[in-house]
C-alpha cells in the first residue's frame, strides 16, 4: 500500500501532464505545427533526393520564395484582417504586364516602370477594397469575380503586346541586377523581399496599423465598437494586397523579362495553400509574417520536390488541392477546439496526502458560537472583504471585489467612505511604518495607498524563472503580504497556474504552484524568494524581526522562514495538520497570533487529494460546476500561541455572520473579521485581550 | 372605394416586382431580347432561338443544382470539376471494354461519391463551403487528370447511338435537352416547395443555427445537398457530351462555373441563401441565354464576352448585397 502511494507520488509528481497544458496555452503552438511540419518536409527530402540542397538550389529557391512570399504576405495581410483575396493571381499577371510594358513597350526606364506597376496593383486592389470594404460585398464571391474580369482583361490586352515585349529587351543595368544579381552572394530579390517582411512584421505586430487589422479581422462588431474604422481599415488591406502583389510581380518580370498566356493561373490555390499551411487563420485575426513565409517555403519545397521527381503537372495540382483541404480542415477543427482541449487537460493533480488527525486534536476544536455574536459593520455595503486592517486612529479599511478600498470611520464605524480605488479586488492589506496602506491586488500586483488615497504601484512582475513553461513574471494572484522592520514587503503569490477567479481549481492540483515573493523598496527589485509552496495565503511577520510565518492553504500547515540573520533561509514547520485551511495570520495581544481558517478539510477531500487520476478523470469528464472543490464554506478562527500551540478556537456556530473566515485583525480588545466571500466585517470582543494593544504599536512599537 | 384599394394593391404589387430584383432581370431581359430581335435580324429565327434555349439548358441544369445549395446557404464550384472527371471517365471505362450502362453508372457513382465527400467535408469537417468546393475541384480534376485520363479530349464511345439522342434528339419537335431541363425544374420545384426536404434547405437557408437547434438534420442535409449537386453536374455533362459527342476536360479551366453563378445570382437568388426558387433560375438562365447568343452573333470576341459577363456578375452581386444586405444576426465571424 504505502508503496504503491510512493509510486502515485513520484508518479505525479514527475510526469503529471502539466507541460502538455500549459504548452497548449501558448500563444506560440498555432505556429510551431508548421514549423515543425516545415522540418519534416525538409528532412523526409533531403533524405529522398540526395543532395538536393546545394548553393545553386538554394540561390534558386531564395529568389522564388522572394516572389511568391510577397504574394503570401499579400494574402496574409487580407486574410488577417478577415477577408479573402482570390483576385490575387490575376493582379499579380496584369502587374507583370504593366511593368513589361514599362520596360519594353515604352521604355520609360525603371523607376516609371516601377510606379506604373505598383499602380496597377492599386488600382486593382483598390477596386477589390472598396466593393468589400465599403460596399460590403462577400469577399469570396467578390475576389472570385474580379479574378476572371482581370483575366480577361490581361487576356485582351497581352496578345496585342506579346510580339513588342518579346521583341525588345530593355537596357537597364539596375532592372538585371534586380533580376539575377546578388548581394554578397544573397539574391537581391530576397533582399528585397525580406526588407518588406521585416517592415511588414513590424508594421502588423508593433504598430497601430496592424493591431487595427487584426482587431478588425478578429471581432469586427467589437472593433467597430472601440471606434475603429472598419470600413476604411477593410478597403486599406486590399490595397495593401494589390501592393504587394505589384512588387512580387516586379521582381518576377525582372526576373524571366517576358510573360506567357498562363502567368498566374492557378497561383490563389497555392498562395492559399502557404498562408494557411503555414497557420494563418483563415477565420481572420490569428496569423503572422512569419507564418506566411514558413507556409511558403514548405509549398515552393514541396512543388519543386514534385517537379524534381518528375511528376505530370496534374499530380502537383491534386496534391496542393489536398494539401488546402487538409490545412483548412485542421484550422477550423484546431480553432474550434483548442480551448476545449486545454480546458481539459490544463487542471494536472498531484498527490497529497495530509495525515489523519487524532481525537485528542479534534477535542481542541470543539465547537462554540462565539462568533455568532459578532457586530457586523458595513452590512450589504462592502462585497468580498479578504482583509480588514485598522490604521491608528482606529479607522477601518477594507478591499471590496467591486475594486475599491473602503474606510470606515471610528468610532462607531456606521459611516463609510471608498478610500481609494484601486481597479482589482484588493485582498491582504498591510500598513507600512509611515501610514502607506500596502495592499496585494488580485491580477494586478502589490500597490500603494497614501494617506490622502493615491494609488501607486509597487510591484507587478518579479524575475521569470529560466524553465518556466508559463510566463511566471507576472503577477496572477498575489495575495497576503507584511513589511519587514527594514522596509521590505514580502507578499506570497498564492499560484501561477491560475487566474483569480479560478483559484479554488488550484486545491484540485495539490502542487506547489505558488511562491513568496520580496520586494526591497530601496533597490526597487522584486525577487521571488521561495518557490513551489502549495497555495501560499497569510503572511506575518514574527517578532525577532529576522523570520516570517507563511500558511500553506491546501498543505493546512503554517510554516516559519527566516529571510536574515543567523538562520537566513531555514524553513520549519510552525504547526501542521490543521482541520481546515488556512488563510491570513495575523499577531495578536501577548505575543500569540491569530489564524483564519478559511474552509474545512472533510475525509471525501482528503482521500481525493491521495487519488490524483480520479482527480485528473473528473477534471476531463465533467463539467466544471460538477467537479469535487474542498469544503470552503464553513471555518473558524483559531489563536495560537508564539510556539504555535493552539489556545482557543472561535466558531459562527449558526453560520449565519461568518461562515467562512478568511482575515482576522485584533485591535484593542476587539477581533475584526473578514471573509473573501462575505457581505460584511464582524467585531467581536476579546474579553481576555489587552485592551491598549494595536498590531502598529507591536509592529513599530509606536502609534 | 374597394375597387379603388384594389387598384393601389395591384399598383403596390407592379411597383414591387419592378423594385425587386427579379422585375429588374426580367425587365432587362425583356430589353436584350427586344434590341438583339431588332438590331440582329437572324437572333428572332425560329432556328436560332431554338438553338439558344437548347444551349442554355446545359447552363440552366446546373444552375438548378447550384441553386439548391445556394438557397441552404452554401456554394459549390466543383460542379465542373465533378462533371468533366465523372464523365470523362465513363468513356474511357467504355473504351477499356466495359458496358457502356455499367461505365454510366460507374460514372454516376464517382460523382456521387465525390459529392459526398465535399458535402461531409463542409458538414462534418466545418470547412466554409466554398474553400472545400474550390480546392475539391482540384483534387477532383488533378485525380481524373492523373489517374483516370490523360487526353483532354474524350469522345462519345462508338456504338451508343441511343446516347446521342438525349443530346440531339428531340420529342414532340422539342430537343430532349430542353424537355430534361423543364422536368427538373418541374420536379425541383416540387421538391422545394412541396417537401419537408426542400423545406429543410430554406430553414437551413434563412437561419443555419436556428435550423439547427430545433433539430433539423442538417449534418446530413448538407451532404445530400452536395451528392444532389454533384449528380445533376453529371447529368448535365451527359447531355453536353451528348450533344457536342465529346467532353472536353478543359472546361474545368473555362469561365463555365462562374457563367452558373451569373444564372443563379442573376436570377434573384440571393447568395446569403434562404431565398428563391426555380422561376428565379429560369429567369437567369433565359437572360443569361439572350446574352451569351447576342454577343456570339455579334461576334465578340471570346475575352471580352468574359470581361462582360464578369462585369454583369459583379454588378449583380452589388445589387444583390443591396437588395439582400447580410443579416448582422445570423452571418458569423469569417463568412467568407
Amino acid at each position: 500500500m504505502a508503496s504503491s502511494d510512493t509510486l502515485t507520488r513520484l508518479r505525479y509528481r514527475y510526469l503529471s501532464g502539466r507541460l502538455v497544458g500549459e504548452i497548449l496555452s501558448k500563444s506560440w503552438i498555432d505556429s510551431a505545427i508548421p514549423v515543425a511540419a516545415l522540418l519534416a518536409v525538409l528532412v523526409a527530402l533531403a533524405a529522398l533526393i540526395p543532395g538536393v540542397f546545394n548553393a545553386g538550389y538554394i540561390a534558386d529557391l531564395s529568389r522564388q520564395l522572394a516572389e511568391f512570399g510577397l504574394v503570401a504576405l499579400a494574402l496574409t495581410i487580407v486574410i488577417l484582417s478577415g477577408g479573402i483575396d482570390l483576385s490575387v493571381g490575376s493582379t499579380f499577371a496584369l502587374c507583370v504586364l504593366g511593368a513589361l510594358v514599362g520596360m519594353n513597350v515604352l521604355d520609360i526606364g525603371i523607376a516609371a516602370s516601377l510606379a506604373v506597376t505598383l499602380g496597377v496593383g492599386i488600382v486593382c486592389g483598390l477596386v477589390n477594397g472598396v466593393l468589400i470594404g465599403y460596399l460590403r460585398l462577400r469577399a469570396f464571391i467578390t475576389t472570385l469575380v474580379t479574378l476572371v474580369i482581370y483575366r480577361a482583361i490581361y487576356d485582351i490586352v497581352f496578345p496585342r503586346l506579346a510580339s513588342v515585349i518579346v521583341a525588345s529587351t530593355p537596357d537597364s543595368p539596375t532592372w538585371d541586377y534586380l533580376g539575377f544579381g546578388d548581394f554578397y552572394g544573397v539574391p537581391v530579390s530576397f533582399i528585397v523581399f525580406a526588407a518588406v517582411a521585416l517592415a511588414l512584421h513590424i508594421t502588423l505586430s508593433r504598430l497601430r496599423p496592424g493591431w487595427r487589422l487584426r482587431a478588425v479581422g478578429g471581432a469586427r462588431k467589437s472593433a467597430f465598437n472601440a471606434g475603429i474604422d472598419v470600413k476604411r481599415t477593410v478597403c486599406l488591406a486590399y490595397v495593401a494586397s494589390g501592393l504587394l502583389t505589384a512588387m512580387a510581380a516586379f521582381l518576377f518580370s525582372a526576373r524571366l523579362g517576358s510573360t506567357g498566356a498562363d502567368t498566374g493561373i492557378g497561383m490563389e490555390i497555392s498562395v492559399l495553400t502557404a498562408v494557411v499551411l503555414g497557420g494563418v487563420s483563415l477565420g481572420g485575426g490569428r496569423g503572422s509574417v512569419g507564418n506566411a513565409i514558413v507556409g511558403a517555403i514548405l509549398v515552393l519545397v514541396l512543388t519543386n520536390g514534385l517537379i524534381r521527381m518528375s511528376t505530370p503537372g496534374s499530380v502537383n495540382q491534386l496534391v496542393l488541392g489536398a494539401i488546402l483541404i487538409l490545412a483548412v480542415l485542421f484550422d477550423a477543427k484546431w480553432v474550434k477546439n483548442r480551448s476545449k482541449i486545454l480546458s481539459r487537460v490544463y487542471v494536472s493533480p498531484t498527490y497529497l496526502a495530509l495525515p489523519e488527525r487524532s481525537k485528542a486534536a479534534e477535542a481542541a476544536f470543539a465547537l462554540n458560537d462565539r462568533l455568532g455574536a459578532a457586530e457586523p459593520i458595513g452590512l450589504g455595503i462592502v462585497e468580498g472583504p479578504e482583509d480588514v486592517v485598522l490604521d491608528a486612529d482606529d479607522n477601518l479599511y477594507t478591499g471590496t471585489r467591486h475594486g475599491t478600498i473602503v474606510r470606515f470611520l471610528a468610532p462607531d464605524y456606521q459611516r463609510s467612505e471608498i478610500f481609494a480605488r484601486i481597479g482589482g479586488h484588493p485582498l491582504g492589506l498591510a500598513f507600512a511604518e509611515n501610514g502607506d496602506l500596502l495592499t496585494c491586488v488580485g491580477g494586478m500586483g502589490v500597490y500603494r495607498v497614501d494617506r490622502e488615497g493615491v494609488v501607486s504601484r509597487v510591484a507587478d512582475e518579479t524575475n521569470r524563472s529560466w524553465l518556466s513553461v508559463i510566463d511566471d513574471s507576472r503577477l496572477r494572484l498575489p495575495d497576503d503580504l507584511d513589511v519587514a522592520p527594514d522596509g521590505r514587503i514580502f507578499f506570497s503569490e498564492a499560484t501561477i497556474r491560475y487566474e483569480m477567479a479560478d483559484w479554488v481549481t488550484d486545491a484540485l492540483e495539490g502542487r506547489g504552484n505558488g511562491r513568496l515573493i520580496c520586494h526591497d523598496p530601496r533597490s526597487g527589485k522584486t525577487q521571488t524568494v521561495l518557490r513551489g509552496l502549495v497555495f501560499p495565503n497569510g503572511i506575518t511577520m514574527c517578532r525577532d524581526g529576522q523570520s516570517l510565518l507563511f500558511a500553506e492553504t491546501w498543505t493546512c500547515r503554517i510554516s516559519r522562514y527566516w529571510f536574515d540573520g543567523p538562520n537566513k533561509g531555514k524553513r520549519e514547520v510552525f504547526t501542521a495538520n490543521l482541520p481546515g485551511y488556512p488563510d491570513n495570520i495575523n499577531r495578536g495581544s501577548n505575543g500569540t497570533f491569530w489564524v483564519a481558517l478559511l474552509g474545512l478539510r472533510t475525509p471525501t477531500f482528503d482521500l481525493a487529494m491521495r487519488k490524483p487520476a480520479f482527480r485528473r478523470r473528473m477534471a476531463r469528464r465533467i463539467a466544471t460546476d460538477e467537479w469535487l472543490f474542498p469544503n470552503v464554506n464553513r471555518g473558524c478562527v483559531v489563536h495560537l500561541s508564539e510556539t504555535g500551540e493552539i489556545l482557543d478556537v472561535l466558531w459562527d456556530q449558526a453560520g449565519e455572520n461568518h461562515p467562512s473566515v478568511t482575515s482576522t485583525c485584533e485591535h484593542k480588545g476587539y477581533l475584526y473579521l473578514g471573509g473573501v466571500s462575505n457581505n460584511r466585517i464582524g467585531r467581536v470582543r476579546l474579553p481576555d485581550a489587552d485592551p491598549e494593544w494595536t498590531a502598529r504599536r507591536d509592529t513599530w512599537g509606536r502609534g | 372605394m374597394s375597387t379603388s384599394a384594389e387598384t393601389d394593391s395591384g399598383r403596390q404589387r407592379i411597383r414591387a416586382v419592378l423594385r425587386s430584383q427579379e422585375g429588374i432581370v426580367l425587365l432587362l431581359a425583356a430589353a436584350a431580347f427586344v434590341l438583339f430581335s431588332v438590331l440582329l435580324p437572324s437572333f428572332l429565327s425560329p432556328g436560332n432561338l431554338l438553338a439558344l434555349v437548347r444551349s442554355v439548358s446545359i447552363l440552366g441544369i446546373l444552375a438548378l443544382g447550384m441553386a439548391l445549395v445556394v438557397i441552404a446557404r452554401g456554394i459549390d464550384v466543383s460542379m465542373i470539376a465533378v462533371m468533366v472527371v465523372s464523365v470523362s471517365w465513363a468513356f474511357v471505362i467504355t473504351r477499356a471494354g466495359y458496358p457502356f450502362e455499367l461505365a454510366l453508372l460507374i460514372g454516376a457513382g464517382f460523382a456521387l461519391l465525390a459529392g459526398i465527400a465535399i458535402g461531409a467535408l463542409i458538414a462534418f469537417g466545418e470547412v466554409p463551403p466554398i474553400f472545400a468546393t474550390l480546392a475539391a475541384g482540384s483534387v477532383i480534376y488533378g485525380t481524373g487528370r492523373t489517374f483516370f485520363f490523360t487526353l483532354e479530349m474524350q469522345n462519345v464511345p462508338p456504338d451508343t447511338d441511343w446516347f446521342r439522342l438525349i443530346g440531339q434528339g428531340s420529342l414532340f419537335g422539342i430537343p430532349v435537352t430542353i424537355v430534361a431541363f423543364a422536368i427538373l425544374c418541374v420536379v425541383v420545384q416540387l421538391v422545394l416547395s412541396r417537401t419537408r426536404f426542400g423545406w429543410t434547405i430554406y430553414a437551413m437557408g434563412n437561419n443555419p443555427n436556428a435550423a439547427r437547434i430545433t433539430g433539423l438534420p442538417v449534418r446530413p442535409m448538407i451532404v445530400a445537398q452536395y451528392a444532389i449537386s454533384a449528380l445533376i453536374a453529371y447529368g448535365a455533362g451527359l447531355i453536353l457530351a451528348s450533344s457536342a459527342s465529346a467532353i472536353n476536360a478543359r472546361l474545368f479551366n473555362s469561365t463555365m462555373i462562374y457563367d452558373i453563378l451569373l444564372v443563379v445570382v442573376l436570377g434573384g437568388i440571393g447568395l446569403n441563401g434562404g431565398h428563391g426558387s426555380v422561376r428565379n433560375v429560369v429567369l437567369g438562365t433565359v437572360f443569361v441565354g439572350i446574352l451569351l447568343n447576342g454577343m456570339t452573333i455579334l461576334n465578340i470576341d471570346y475575352t471580352i464576352q468574359n470581361l462582360v459577363k464578369g462585369v454583369v456578375l459583379l454588378l449583380a452581386i452589388v445589387i444583390d448585397s443591396i437588395v439582400n444586405p447580410r443579416d448582422e444576426q445570423t452571418s458569423q465571424q469569417g463568412d467568407l
